[in-house]
């Protein structure tokens, strides 16, 4: 086989041998324009949109009776929304991640992960988005954030984080949609030029935007999406460094730390890249896509699993570090209570999620058998999810003044709204993957032999130099 | 293969992505403007009344002192409404025959009150207070008009926030002497800027951080 088919420092290829031009177009495109839904996914999309039903009736008691129905109250304010904010937010890192640094880095094997990735990440958003607005009690004034003329002559709240989030996540949200968008135009444009059925063809063609694949086409294209790539860069820094703000800004015991920023990106990259591991592993399964994403894929990412696994780690030693060596008695009260309050349990399961089952990624045996990697995605998704609970709570329910002390209890209407969103966050998947190329077609046709030694460059050298025919 | 779309489609896709951004300004600007609008404030509408009340006779063509009906204003929250017997003051002696001021006499026998229609009515969340505004040296004119020119009673002022922070962010724009509060039509005798920074320090008038305070009117 050619070298182009093994670019970069050798290893598994990105894509498997033997295939060309006209088998990768035909693959990829064949999910969407087959006339028959396969059975799991007509069953998958039925179980995940129940659960956006129950999202959707959770919300609709929840705007009827009010926040009251939710298990926050004082001591605790801020309960499963901000954690499942949180949470959500960090999964939608890994997107980014992928499609922006990673293509700066000239990191190839990322051709086959950018397009599920970056959908995945506007999902985590949409759901991400939902909880903060919620949590408002009054969502139908949530304009009020946004600073526009008004009666009031009032603007938003400036020194509050919480502004600075709206800003942060609809920056990101508006950032990764456009560059999801922009990438997908000339697969969009095969996928028109393919559609049999006129509804189809109207249907792409209008998303197409009259892609014609001309020379001027491609050099815009890649201008473009060179662009947004540097736009989106700092924002996969930014976004969490923000959302760590609106604990770091408050005086509260175990949240007014500097260490907040690196921590929580390199959580969220963490808790990112497990569930395109959990997606990934799934999808090259039933679609048969093992010869796009391949094992060299699965074990990239295991090893930022580990690599960003080892620094979410780093930030809880430093944590307990530092309650001892400020001796701040607050804090030190903070770490304690955390290990040996009412919730250890939860503390513990989070070390053990997300410190000890990590580090089975350092055995090559781990990291190329899927279903035990699907596992650590899985116990690492629940590990971040876990880790943003004690961040939330241990700290909010004792703090300075012991007769303000309480205790959280989650109702059935936070964990409704929170399956709720995993059933919204995988129905729009089902629905991604269903009607648009999971798989950038025409990156991946970059990737096969016939594509010669620009293979090893998705990006062509003239539109990084900037010359101009 | 044949076109998919027809040759207008280029024009159609590119007006309605430019277009939509202007519909969605104009649509903004639309909402904007009818909150701010008479129509939303009742700004400038004058009320019906049980008593066609003209505050241009008594006040203007009389001259009678606000507070002779207000009484409380610059002791209370409230200025008051005066009780029927205060318009029997005078109407038992003069119009007291006219069918007009019938409910008036009606609401004197049967000691029940006449029903007014609130004309300067703020929304519940917000405090007012007019004895603070008076003893500081805010005028009746500033916030309710020439009253004396009003044949019928409206609101002059949008009562909207802005327009109360409008003073409360600069206060020095609109106060007067104490003793010139209840008169219609003051002129400033020296430039408004001199005087209303003199009359600032000297009514003790609190710093923008704390007339801007959300609690300063929202308690």
């Amino acid at each position: 086989m050619s070298r182009a088919v093994q670019p970069g420092r050798g290893g598994p290829p990105v894509i498997e041998p033997g295939h060309t031009y006209a088998t990768v177009t035909d693959k990829i495109s064949s999910i969407v324009l087959a006339r028959r839904t396969p059975l799991f996914w007509v069953l998958g999309f039925f179980a995940s949109f129940t659960l956006t039903m129950v999202l959707l009736g959770a919300i609709s008691y929840l705007l009827a009776k009010g926040i009251g129905i939710w298990g926050v109250n004082q001591p605790v304010g801020w309960g499963f929304a901000i954690i499942n904010f949180v949470w959500w937010i960090g999964i939608g890192h890994a997107g980014t991640l992928i499609s922006a640094i990673l293509l700066l880095l000239r990191q190839e094997w990322r051709t086959s992960i950018n397009r599920f990735a970056e959908a995945m990440t506007l999902f985590a958003v949409a759901c991400a988005g939902l909880f903060p607005l919620l949590h408002m009690g009054r969502p139908w004034l949530a304009y009020w954030l946004l600073p526009y003329p008004n009666t009031m002559a009032l603007w938003p709240q400036w020194r509050s984080p919480l502004v600075w989030d709206v800003f942060a996540v609809s920056t990101y949200a508006s950032v990764s949609l456009l560059f999801w968008f922009v990438g997908m135009i000339p697969d969009l444009a095969t996928l028109r030029d393919r559609a049999r059925r006129k509804g189809f063809q109207i249907f792409y063609g209008m998303l197409a935007m009259g892609w014609r694949g001309s020379a001027l086409h491609w050099y815009r294209y890649e201008t473009a999406y060179l662009l947004l790539a540097g736009l989106a860069t700092p924002l996969v820094i930014s976004v969490h460094t923000v959302v760590s703000f609106d604990f770091t800004i408050g005086i509260i015991p175990g949240w007014h730390s500097t260490i907040f920023p690196p921590y929580f990106v390199a959580g969220a990259i963490y808790a990112g890249f497990a569930m395109v591991l959990l997606l990934a592993i799934p999808l090259r399964a039933v679609y048969g896509l093992q010869d796009f994403i391949t094992m060299r894929h699965l074990e990239n990412m295991a090893k930022i699993l580990l690599a960003t696994g080892l620094i979410v780690g780093y930030g809880y030693v430093i944590e307990a570090f530092m309650s001892w060596y400020s001796a701040n008695p607050y804090e030190g009260y903070m770490i304690g209570n955390r290990m040996r309050g009412p919730y250890a349990p939860v503390y513990w399961s989070l070390m053990l999620c997300n410190i000890v089952a990590p580090q089975f990624l350092w055995f090559k045996r781990v990291r190329t058998s899927p279903p035990v990697l699907f596992g650590i995605a899985v116990v690492v998704s629940i590990g971040m999810w876990l880790e943003r609970f004690v961040i939330v709570v241990t700290s909010l329910h004792r703090d300075f003044l012991p007769s303000s002390w309480g205790m959280y209890f989650p109702t059935i209407w936070d964990w409704a709204t929170f399956v709720g969103t995993i059933g919204l966050f995988l129905a729009l998947m089902f629905l991604f993957i269903r009607f648009l190329p999971m798989i950038s077609i025409f990156e991946m046709r970059t990737l096969v032999p016939e594509a010669g030694p620009l293979a090893m460059q998705p990006i062509p050298e003239h539109s990084v130099a900037g010359e101009e025919g | 293969m044949a076109q998919i779309f027809h040759r207008s489609t280029n024009f159609l896709s590119r007006f309605s992505i430019f277009g939509s951004v202007f519909f969605l300004a104009i649509l903004l600007w639309l909402f904007y403007d009818l909150e701010a609008s008479p129509y939303t404030t009742q700004q400038t509408i004058a009320r019906e009344q049980p008593v066609q009340f003209s505050h241009a006779h008594h006040v203007g063509a009389i001259g009678i002192d606000c507070r002779y009906c207000h009484t409380s204003v610059e002791k209370a929250a409230f200025a008051g409404i005066p009780p029927t017997k205060t318009c029997m003051n005078c109407h038992s002696q003069i119009w007291a025959q006219s069918p007009y001021l019938e409910p008036v006499r009606e609401s004197f026998r049967t000691d029940k009150s006449l029903e007014w229609t609130r004309v300067n009515d703020l929304p519940n969340f917000v405090y007012f207070d007019h004895s603070i505004h008076v003893n500081k040296g805010v005028g009746c004119e500033t916030c309710h008009g020439r009253v004396d020119q009003m044949p019928l009673m409206y609101q002059a002022a949008s009562l909207q926030m802005k327009w109360c922070l409008e003073c409360h962010r600069h206060p020095e724009r609109y106060l007067r002497p104490k003793e010139e509060v209840f008169t219609m039509g003051w002129r400033p005798p020296v430039e408004q800027a001199v005087l209303g920074e003199r009359l600032k320090r000297e009514y003790h008038v609190r710093d923008r951080v704390v007339l801007e305070s959300c609690s300063t009117c929202h308690r």
